[in-house]
């Protein structure tokens, strides 16, 4: 007998989302809800439910590196129940740190097996960055390094998706000087598909979109420069910001306790950075759509963006650089230089009063005798 | 009279700077100063408290409209000047920024030991031998020209998540490659501290040359003319920086 035909055939998610006690309709406010999220028209609804009642799940296997695992928080924690639960339950069976029941040779064994039985098709999902300094030394599981495993997991990945800022970017352990040298996926696995979704966590229904995208679809999102998915990543937190109409209209908070905080004025000023940070918090929010850190009070931090530890302070918009004195910002440097300035020119002027003076005074003489000879 | 202690220079009218170039000059002057005045604003607004609803005001954005449309006057002169680099007179040609010859270097060093240094006295022989630009300030002009450029790339590039034209969007790869928004700002405000710098200085010396030159540095780009002393004319030494491509 063919060996495939002794395998179990794997359910479709819709088997596993009605053995899971919920009905066609919550089946359908899911594949609505999802359809949304990932930018689809209307009319598209259909063929997200489709998909989910036909195909059968994408194997995938979730790995976690120098991490703290907010990623799979936020996931599990997306407004709808079903996404934690048709979403992570079936696609991270295989294997994860965190969620599996197997710990062990089993669960090494369990990785592996997916490696070989999938290759080729599954998704490789990466939490965390790779440290590469002391030969990856900084981050080891079951005695490989995070390198190996990661080698040897993408080889056979159909995409690679990053999962938050870690993986896409390095994160708070790639601040300056990044003793690990923690570096994100991209740098390391060349000639996959690599799906960015940064953020610290990202928010878990844009996680639940693209795994809905590459369901539906069996193609990777649509991703702008830098590889994140266009749906969720092509406008930047400010645009999308409720405060934006205290922005264009020059009203700020001064301080964190004043009366314009009170009132809800924009939070530019006390180092929101909103206008250079590229996610969808404005509008998906956060916890169910509850709220986001703006929402709430608080600036933007940019936690999505590359390096947002080291692009200057939290708590003001001052252009600092570390390494200019303290953290020195471009304006009190400015400032320095052009007092700086200041004091060489008016040196110069003496210096050229004094060692010109002859030449001065012959340009000035001249002048004279031309003036004494014209007639009045 | 005094002429017997003072040889009375005799000055030949000299066409410098042709209007357009002139147009150029105080076009930019305009746009940099709105630049940087309302750059200066975006960055960090002053706290102008009114008790009017957020709706009926504007100021950022008021602030923000007119630093854009001053950005792509900005961007469109420049053009025009490089493309004023190839087609205007000698003065202007874009040989008389960049230096390519021994000469350039030579006048370079020139000027520094006369302008900055100060050792050589410079009176009637007038070692300043290039008329138009001096090859030190031509080399200056060389560096806000990349000034000009890393400012277009940054500040377009920001403005390419904002503006949905196509031509803002061909700057869109600036702050990609440079890592996101957050740096590309930070190096659009670090470079706005050059144009500062470099205004104060050049005001200085345009003064500097035409009170120990006097041959009209600073009308010259009202008018368009220097003054050059017929004998140092006659000697017909070289006017420009870089000798002109034959």
């Amino acid at each position: 007998m063919d060996n495939e035909m002794l395998e179990v055939k794997q359910p479709t998610y819709y088997e596993e989302v009605i053995r899971k006690g919920y009905n066609r309709r919550d089946f359908m406010k899911f594949a609505s809800m999802m359809t949304a999220f990932i930018g689809l028209e209307k009319s598209s609804i259909g063929q997200v439910a489709k998909s989910m009642e036909t195909k059968s799940r994408i194997p995938i296997i979730w790995l976690h590196f120098q991490e703290c695992t907010c990623c799979s928080e936020s996931f599990i924690r997306s407004s709808h129940p079903m996404v934690a639960d048709i979403l992570l339950d079936m696609v991270s069976l295989d294997y994860t740190e965190t969620l599996m029941a197997a710990s062990g040779i089993q669960a090494e064994q369990s990785l592996k097996n997916t490696m070989t039985k999938y290759k080729g098709e599954y998704i490789l999902c990466v939490e965390g960055s790779v440290p590469v300094a002391a030969d990856g030394v900084y981050c080891m599981i079951g005695g490989k390094t995070s390198m190996q495993i990661l080698d040897e997991a993408a080889a056979g990945a159909k995409a690679i998706i990053a999962w938050g800022s870690c993986a896409s970017n390095g994160c708070v352990q790639s601040a300056k000087p990044n003793p690990t040298q923690a570096t994100p996926i991209h740098k390391l696995i060349k000639g996959k598909p690599i799906i960015k979704v940064p953020g610290c966590p990202p928010i878990g229904e844009v996680m639940a979109g693209v795994i809905v995208h590459l369901l539906t679809f069996g193609t990777i999102p649509e991703l702008d420069r830098v590889g994140r998915p266009k749906a969720f990543y092509s406008k930047r937190v400010h645009d999308t910001c409720y405060r934006r109409p205290y922005f264009d209209a020059g009203l700020f908070v001064e301080t964190f306790d004043d009366e314009n905080a009170r009132k809800g004025y924009c939070l530019y000023k006390v180092g929101c950075k909103g206008p250079t940070t590229y996610n969808a918090c404005g509008v998906m929010k956060w916890n169910g759509g509850t709220s986001f850190p703006i929402q709430s009070g608080h600036g933007c931090i940019g936690c999505s963006e590359e390096n947002y530890w080291d692009n200057g302070r939290l708590y003001d918009r001052a252009s600092s650089f570390a390494g200019f004195g303290i953290e020195a910002d471009a304006d009190t440097v400015g400032k320095i230089a052009l007092g700086a300035t200041g004091i060489a020119i008016a040196a110069h002027a003496v210096a050229t009063n004094l060692g010109k003076k002859n030449s001065i005074h012959d340009l000035e003489n001249e002048g004279k005798i031309s003036e004494h000879e014209l007639p009045s | 009279m005094a002429s017997k202690f003072l040889h009375i220079q005799r000055l030949r009218r000299v066409y410098v700077w042709e209007l357009p170039v002139r147009f150029y000059h105080w076009l930019n002057a305009l746009v940099l100063v709105a630049l940087i005045v309302t750059g200066f604003y975006i960055s960090n607004p002053l706290a102008l408290m009114s008790q009017r609803d957020a709706v009926e005001q504007y100021t950022m954005g008021w602030f923000k409209y007119i630093h854009f449309a001053a950005a792509y006057l900005f961007f469109f002169n420049f053009l025009f000047r490089i493309y004023w680099g190839f087609v205007g007179n000698k003065f202007a040609n874009w040989n008389q920024f960049i230096p390519t010859s021994k000469r350039f270097i030579k006048e370079m060093w020139t000027v520094f030991k006369i302008d900055i240094l100060m050792l050589k006295k410079n009176g009637k022989e007038q070692h300043h031998l290039s008329i138009g630009h001096n090859a030190m300030a031509g080399f200056i002009y060389f560096l806000t020209f990349i000034a000009f450029l890393v400012q277009c790339l940054t500040g377009f590039g920001l403005y390419a998540a904002m503006g949905g034209w196509w031509f803002p969007q061909l700057f869109a790869w600036v702050p990609a490659m440079l890592g996101g928004d957050a740096l590309t700002r930070v190096i659009h405000h670090w470079a706005m501290w050059f144009f500062i710098l470099f205004a104060v200085v050049h005001v200085y010396l345009v003064f500097y040359h035409d009170y120990v030159e006097g041959r009209g540095e600073i009308s010259s780009m009202g008018g368009g003319w220097k003054f050059i002393e017929e004998d140092v004319f006659d000697k017909n030494k070289h006017q420009t920086p870089n000798p002109e491509k034959k």
